[in-house]
């Protein structure tokens, strides 16, 4: 049997790693368990492959996905991601490290999340970010729940209807097991009382329409509640930001900073608040603090705050973060400044605005009533939209995602070219010739 | 190389820019900044830098840092095991597919994913597999809301209440409550592993079920565990395995034919994925035939689509490369390995529980700290330090919390006989200048980028951010 290239042991280490344990077989190392346990025979498990051999399976598995041309986004959005990124994450010593629990070993680890929760701040205007959590929907209930650890005697979270369908259901079978109630409405500031410890909103709408925020704030804030919003960093460097709007809370995915698609990860959650909110933000914190010799180093602080000192009186049970995609995020920022981010949702804006305007003129979709928006757009089609989503589909596009409503959702990033536009148009009008027969 | 001390904003020039972007098809005007309310009138403070200023600054801060390819490191409940670069290589395959894809579009994508569960299968005994949770503690969360949720079909509702040992993970309890249950804790015995008789006084109709990692965190096997199950079972509780331990018992014997009913296998400690500076990982959750139905109820519903995908696809790699013959090693390898460390200290250092242990064991500090009068003895927070002076990670520290001078040590199966060898030399020599030089200890690291950080200061006046003028 050929050798597995990462388990050194020669038969004469083994022998001498037993010899000084006192043992004379590596059955002998169990002999606690009761033999009933042992599991005789082999395992299930095909004949171990080789590199080269691994190699071709996976490439074999992937080429039976269908490469599609993504005009959809709900949560995940197609954004390119410039080479530096993985020539940089994938350096080992980033990769292949822990949690940084030794920080004089872990410089690196603390000064990019470091950097990374500064740039969360500055993109949502909060005076806080932690290190990041597993997603966005999942930060949406950490948000969620740092309402009700704030708010006294108090467990009702109402979400907003307009929030992405992902992360509706993630707040509602998290619901399901305490900690919150939810409740889902399309005008949450109406409900507002005196159980409510929280209410959750979109900055931007599951439509794509951009959320004017004005007195929502004012409104939560009146009724004793605090107000978390879920939000594109993306989007941020253009628009009014969370703590502008008045929250207490930004939350969101960190995925349309440059990370692929991936069928769905990983990705980064983020999450900033107040300062005065700082001691019940979950999850793992940076601070600045300085050595012996007086030299500025940083270090996971606040950690009073954490599982594994509060055990079941923390406020989550998040020990890890997506350190790997936070440093994904952060050089990505780095990268393309104040004045490239700005470009990009210049460039998604009009395309998005230009694809839109050409679907209207294909004559299939309703002029549906039009908020502001940057990349996503929602249309109502006079066919069938399931129907239509099938069609594009067969074109190699996917686009014109139905929703609950029989509405289709289309977006545009600044990776999608003229070419594919046109071909998307062009799809779209044969399926009107075609739905016209 | 030198101390870097520069943050990537301390780089910024007004002007500078380190990535093309297009400009988009079509002429709409763009509204930014029109002076309506939703759009921003000033600019995130984000740097301003060139693609070199990025690559290099990264470059930097990559070398102030320790990873797994950098040397040992045998941190206890951590498994850091070598990642197989090939299992690096092939996720960007996968990189183009929307996680909404249409089924039909995205086949080799469910394949890859109902194979790996196939694979979790045939190692831990458990029959189906939900990917959802993006980590150990995820899973953990996502095993118990399975749990309550079976007790809920059955019309069950109870069972309010979970025993954790003293000995579990600290995301056990925490998850727990999480789920709205309320941890009992379950005493261990003096010869550290749970008792029945400690046990069956705490089941009752209240009992969701107990929640164990085995080999527990002092690497102990629970060998009592077919009587715990029968307990528990017995009561109408279930048992959930807290897959952290998971690796010296891969190849030997399975979870599920020791009466588990559900678990959480971390891919990121088990099955060699990296560890990424604290993720991504992933946490799928396995159960017995019984609980399918309510797995597939919170499948799917935990995180924005399909957890951490990425990370299943090198584990599903490094899962061909073990295969049916290979897997046999694994974990008598990573047992093999921890107690030849054990039983080559034992004479320098504490060992509260002589037994043999599985994967890790704990010491519980120095056996002579070279404390004396007036000259405070080194504790295992100064060994620790001392450890990476030499070149080497720490051992995890202060858990569990049953001792007061916890040092846990894990080697896995992925290192030599010579790095072990180099190990306990060292370790053995870092308790020869414990007892003759505390304060060698004390002030260690010494030859670290930076030297033990205040972090009291640190906690009390928290900077948690860049700001231009601090």
């Amino acid at each position: 049997m050929a050798r597995i290239p990462f388990f050194p042991h020669t038969q004469e280490d083994v022998s001498r790693m037993l010899e000084r344990i006192g043992l004379s077989s590596l059955k002998e190392l169990y002999a606690d368990v009761p033999p009933e346990f042992f599991h005789e025979g082999d395992y299930d498990l095909p004949s171990a492959l080789g590199e080269s051999e691994v190699r071709a399976d996976v490439e074999a598995l992937a080429a039976r996905n269908r490469k599609l041309i993504i005009f959809a986004g709900q949560g995940a959005y197609d954004h390119y991601t410039p080479t530096v990124i993985p020539a940089l994450t994938s350096r080992s010593e980033f990769q292949t490290a822990y949690t940084p629990y030794q920080c004089e070993i872990s410089q690196g680890t603390l000064r990019y999340i470091f950097e990374f929760q500064s740039m969360i701040c500055a993109l949502t205007g909060m005076d806080v970010a932690n290190a990041s959590v597993y997603d966005g929907p999942t930060a949406a209930v950490e948000a969620a729940r740092m309402c009700v650890a704030s708010v006294r005697r108090r467990k009702r979270i109402i979400a907003s209807g307009g929030l992405l369908p992902c992360v509706r259901k993630v707040l509602e079978t998290y619901a399901r097991y305490g900690g919150y109630s939810l409740s889902i409405s399309e005008n949450p500031l109406s409900e507002l009382d005196d159980s409510v410890a929280g209410v959750i909103l979109p900055s931007i709408d599951r439509t794509g329409c951009i959320c004017d925020l004005s007195g929502a704030a004012e409104a939560v804030h009146a009724a004793g509640a605090l107000l978390a919003v879920y939000c594109d960093p993306s989007a941020l460097a253009v628009l009014t930001s969370p703590a502008e709007w008045g929250a207490d809370i930004a939350v969101g995915d960190a995925q349309p900073l440059g990370m692929p698609l991936s069928y769905g990860g990983p990705y980064a959650g983020f999450m900033a608040c107040r300062e005065a909110l700082m001691r019940k933000l979950p999850g793992r914190i940076v601070g600045q603090a300085y050595d012996r010799e007086g030299r500025r180093c940083f270090v996971l602080t606040l950690q009073a705050r954490e599982q594994h000192i509060r055990r079941e009186k923390a406020t989550s049970n998040i020990c890890s973060n997506e350190s790997l995609m936070a440093l994904w995020a952060t050089i990505y920022l780095s990268l393309m400044g104040p004045e490239g981010m700005r470009e990009l949702n210049e460039a998604c804006y009009r395309s998005a605005h230009d694809l839109r305007g050409r679907l209207l003129s294909t004559g299939i979709f309703e002029a549906s009533p039009e908020g502001e928006f940057l990349k996503e757009f929602t249309l109502v089609p006079r066919r069938d939209a399931a129907h239509l989503h099938k069609f594009l589909l067969d074109k190699g596009f996917f686009a014109a995602l139905p929703d609950e409503e029989g509405r289709v959702s289309f977006c545009v990033t600044e990776r999608r070219t003229k070419a594919e536009m046109d071909a998307l148009v062009a799809a779209v009008e044969l399926f009107a010739k075609e739905e016209g027969r | 190389m030198s101390y870097y001390d520069r943050l990537i904003f301390e780089l910024s020039k007004s002007g500078r820019r380190g990535a093309y972007v297009p400009c988009g098809t079509g002429k709409a005007p763009v509204p930014f900044g029109n002076g309506s309310g939703i759009w921003r009138k000033q600019a995130p403070a984000l740097p301003e830098v060139s693609e070199p200023d990025v690559v290099r600054h990264y470059t930097r801060l990559s070398q102030l840092n320790f990873g797994v390819d950098s040397g040992f490191y045998p941190l206890g409940s951590c498994t850091m095991k070598y990642n197989p670069k090939i299992c690096d290589a092939l996720p960007s395959l996968f990189a183009d597919l929307h996680p909404l894809q249409d089924e039909e579009t995205v086949a080799g994508a469910r394949e890859l994913l109902s194979r790996t569960g196939r694979f979790l299968s045939a190692v831990t005994g458990m029959k189906h597999f939900t990917f959802s949770p993006c980590a150990g503690a995820h899973g953990e969360l996502t095993g118990l809301m399975i749990m309550r949720r079976f007790h809920e079909m059955r019309g069950d509702t109870a069972r309010t209440r979970i025993l954790v040992p003293d000995s579990a993970h600290g995301t056990n309890p925490a998850s727990a409550a999480l789920c709205g249950l309320e941890p009992v804790t379950v005493p261990s015995g003096p010869d550290g592993l749970v008792d029945p008789e400690a046990v069956k006084p705490l089941l009752g109709p209240d009992i969701a079920g107990i929640m164990l990692t085995n080999p527990n965190t002092l690497g102990l096997f629970e060998k009592r565990i077919g009587e715990i199950a029968s307990l528990v079972h017995g009561c109408g509780g279930l048992l959930y395995y807290d897959g952290a331990n998971l690796n010296p018992l891969v190849g030997v014997l399975r979870p599920g034919d020791m009466g588990f009913d559900i678990l959480h296998v971390n891919l990121h400690k088990t099955f060699a994925t990296p560890h990424g500076g604290g993720g991504p990982g992933s946490g799928p959750v396995g159960v017995c035939a019984a609980l399918k139905p309510a797995l597939d109820a919170v499948d799917g519903k935990v995180s924005a689509f399909h957890g951490n995908f990425g990370v299943v696809v090198r584990a599903y790699a490094y899962l061909l490369m073990l295969g049916r013959e290979h897997v046999k090693e694994l974990g008598p390898f990573s047992t093999l390995s921890a107690n030849y460390i054990k039983e080559s200290l034992r004479d320098k250092y504490k060992l509260p529980i002589d037994s043999v242990c599985k994967h890790e064991f704990v010491f519980d500090g120095l056996l002579d700290d070279g404390g004396r009068e007036g000259v405070p003895g080194a504790t295992t927070l100064d060994v620790a330090k001392r450890l990476l002076d030499y070149g080497f990670h720490a051992p995890t520290i202060y858990f569990p919390l049953l001792f007061h001078q916890s040092m846990m040590i894990e080697p896995t199966e992925t290192e030599s006989l010579e790095t072990l060898d180099e190990f306990i030399a060292v370790m053995r020599r870092i308790a020869e200048e414990a007892a003759s030089d505390p304060a060698l200890l004390k002030s260690a690291p010494h030859h670290t980028p930076v030297s033990r950080p205040d972090e009291t200061e640190a906690a009390r006046h928290p900077v948690l951010k860049y700001s231009p003028d601090k």
